[in-house]
């Protein structure tokens, strides 16, 4: 028999057809929509009178274009108002369930899914959205979608796919004090390149993945996409069993205990091959910081800008207004922000109160936390972590993408620079003329005691 | 979606590596719930400064340079899924993206809207892009048919790759949707095998 990987186990027990020399026929468990990408599916659809086809297997979310503070109160600005009534009146009149804004479940959808047991092990799950790889955190194939391969699942429940290569990244050893997940993944992003990833579906194996709680499991998948990646995935064990057992829509009693059992058969096979591997020494990682304008361009906070020339990376730093050499230790920063689908959940926030508790914001510095969820946002309150922020003059907001994308009002200034737990770094991300500093939660509050950017690993040891 | 055989264009070069989706249509331009008018908002950010006065510097606001062919540097489309970035490259009037490398979301984006993207090799990329700089009349051909790239009235030329089955639905101007339709009795059949 042949050796199977993680991703070839899941991705063939998905395929419904497959078109002689063309794409398969994949079959799609679980459709996470949100307003952003939906309406022009639903639209098309509604232009060419197709029903959808399983709308139990959707679930909906409003978490893009929300506002982060009085969600109570009518939407102001006018067009994202009506996209998420579009949003209401298409998930009404297709019965599909919807967690709108307020909802006790709403919450970004790479938050809220996982959170409900909606994501389980060996699913196929897809979403209009690049970091739906989140989820792979969970050992489910899940990848972003564009509105076209939205409205193909309305209709059919599948998509039309060519299956993608393999690749192995395995990171063993103990990790340092103050290093988290998220500094795994720009350390791995920045060695491996923002496109090496590109037509390939990414397994992360290894101790330090083993030992990594699904939160941290879940910003590492989260961030797969970064490096070119369609997805990343790790393989189910104990801790993602613990994890999903007793969740709102996880399987329950006897069924659990048959998925359990079937889940225990997908990790990869011993000697599986992949098409490309990359191994790596925990080691050697440290807390990362980006300084240019993709999420590859990462160093460790002791580290240097590298001294490249070419046309792209100057005009990146450029945008920055950084120098080829220098370190980022000590710059000034007047913007935090702690949220997004990469590091919104309650750990993500314990780090950061652990560290704030006692402590007072720097003056110069606006700190945004924005909880991934509405449960996560109940969670903070309930562990005493909200009067920790309050206390140290941190602002606490409400869920949604925020200034990830920065839809919404919650923009980073012209020209400011912005340490951000977020996952991407590209000109204008946060807002037009916005420079963001990618960073854990750790390093981002850190920064906004400070008000400058610190080595954190020397203040930690 | 429109069909698509051959094109003989000029080009816009965009010598600009990992250009990436938030570059050509900024997030706070995807509140619109249809498809059109998102090339107005094209490469927005570059088009103009943020006090809204025209960048000259940006390639798109160069009057020398015109055409439906966009030639643009490695790793074309990089980051969010959005099909909003097909949708305005497609609304600002281009057809083919010629890139040495596509991401893979919005390479199936493009596909997807008619739009094609062409994957050259990095020497012909860097031919490509010094011709196109140096004279703007350049005409460069594009056949789908055959699967080729070349700049008319010199012998550069290359073969690109693209799927069977996206070609086929390219030449012909149908989508996947009319295909998964067709194979509903399968899907369903599939559904009771699941674990
Ligand atoms: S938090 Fe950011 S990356 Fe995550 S889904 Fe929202 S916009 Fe996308």
């Amino acid at each position: 028999m042949t050796k199977k990987t993680l991703f070839d186990k899941v991705w063939d027990a998905h395929v419904v057809d497959t078109i002689a020399n063309g794409p398969q026929i994949l079959y799609i468990d679980k459709h996470l929509i949100h307003e952003v990408t939906s309406p022009q599916a639903f639209q098309e659809l509604e232009d060419r009178d197709i029903p959808v086809f399983r709308p139990d297997q959707i679930v909906a979310t409003a978490d893009h274009n929300t506002p982060t503070i009085n969600q109570h109160l009518p939407i102001q600005d006018e067009l994202s108002r009506k996209q998420l009534e579009q949003l209401s009146a298409n998930c009404k009149k297709n019965n599909i369930t919807l967690y709108a804004l307020g909802h006790k479940y709403n919450g970004i959808v790479h938050v809220m899914a996982p959170e409900l047991g909606i994501t389980q092990p060996g699913m196929t799950i897809v979403c209009g959205d690049s970091h739906t790889s989140t989820h792979g955190a969970f050992g489910s194939i899940a990848f972003g979608i564009g509105t076209s391969q939205v409205a193909q699942v309305f209709a059919s429940q599948c998509l039309l796919l060519t299956k993608p290569k393999s690749l192995r990244v395995t990171v063993n050893g103990h990790l340092k004090k103050g290093v988290l997940a998220k500094d795994v993944i720009l350390y791995i992003i920045a060695k491996i390149g923002t496109n090496e990833g590109t037509g390939y579906f990414c397994e992360y194996a290894g101790d330090v993945f083993e030992n990594m709680s699904m939160e941290g499991r879940m910003t590492v998948c989260n961030m797969s996409i970064e490096m070119g990646a369609r997805g990343g995935m790790i393989a189910p064990d104990q801790t993602t069993f613990d994890y999903v057992t007793g969740r709102e829509f996880a399987p329950k009693a006897e069924t659990l205990q048959n998925k359990i059992t079937y889940w225990k058969t997908l990790p990869t096979d011993a000697d599986a091959t992949f098409d490309k591997e990359y191994h790596f020494d925990a080691e050697d990682i440290e807390p990362m910081l980006t300084y240019g304008t993709n999420p590859g361009m990462g160093i460790k906070v002791s580290g240097h800008i590298p001294e490249t020339s070419d046309v792209s990376f100057e005009k990146s730093l450029q945008y920055m207004n950084f120098e080829k050499g220098e370190s980022l230790i000590g710059k000034p920063i007047n913007f935090v922000f702690i949220g997004s689908c990469t590091n919104s959940r309650i750990e993500d926030f314990r780090v950061a109160a652990e560290y704030i508790k006692g402590k007072q914001k720097a003056q110069n510095v606006t700190a945004w936390l924005v909880p991934g969820s509405k449960q996560v946002e109940s969670q903070i309150i309930a562990e005493g972590l909200k009067t920790i922020f309050d206390d140290a003059g941190f602002e606490l907001r409400q869920p949604g993408c925020s200034a990830c994308l920065a839809m919404n009002d919650d923009k980073i200034p012209q020209g400011e620079y912005c340490v951000s737990t977020s996952n991407r770094n590209f000109e204008g991300r946060q807002g037009q003329g916005a420079r963001t500093i990618l960073a854990s939660p750790l390093m981002a509050a850190a920064t906004a005691v400070e008000g400058r950017i610190v080595d954190i690993s020397k203040q930690l040891n | 979606m429109k069909k698509f055989t051959t094109l003989t264009a000029t080009a816009i070069p965009l010598d600009i590596e990992n250009v990436d989706t938030d570059q050509i249509i900024p997030a706070r331009f995807l509140k619109a719930t249809d498809r059109t008018g998102f090339g107005e908002n094209a490469f927005r950010d570059w088009r103009f400064d943020t006090d809204g006065s025209i960048n000259d510097t940006f390639v798109l606001n160069n009057d020398n340079y015109s055409g439906s062919i966009l030639v643009a540097g490695n790793n074309f489309g990089c980051g969010s899924s959005r099909e909003h970035a097909a949708w305005a490259l497609n609304d600002y009037g281009f057809k083919v993206i010629v890139s040495s490398f596509f991401a893979d979301i919005f390479k199936g984006n493009a596909l997807n809207n008619g739009l094609l993207p062409v994957q050259v090799s990095e020497d012909f990329l860097k031919i490509l892009m010094g011709t196109v700089l140096n004279d703007a009349k350049t005409k460069i051909k594009v056949n789908l048919i055959d699967q080729t790239i070349s700049i008319e009235d010199t012998a550069h030329s290359e073969a690109f790759e693209i799927d069977a089955y996206k070609k086929t639905c390219m030449i012909n101007g149908y989508d996947d949707i009319d295909y998964l339709l067709s194979k509903k009795e399968a899907i369903a059949a599939f559904e009771g095998s699941l674990q």
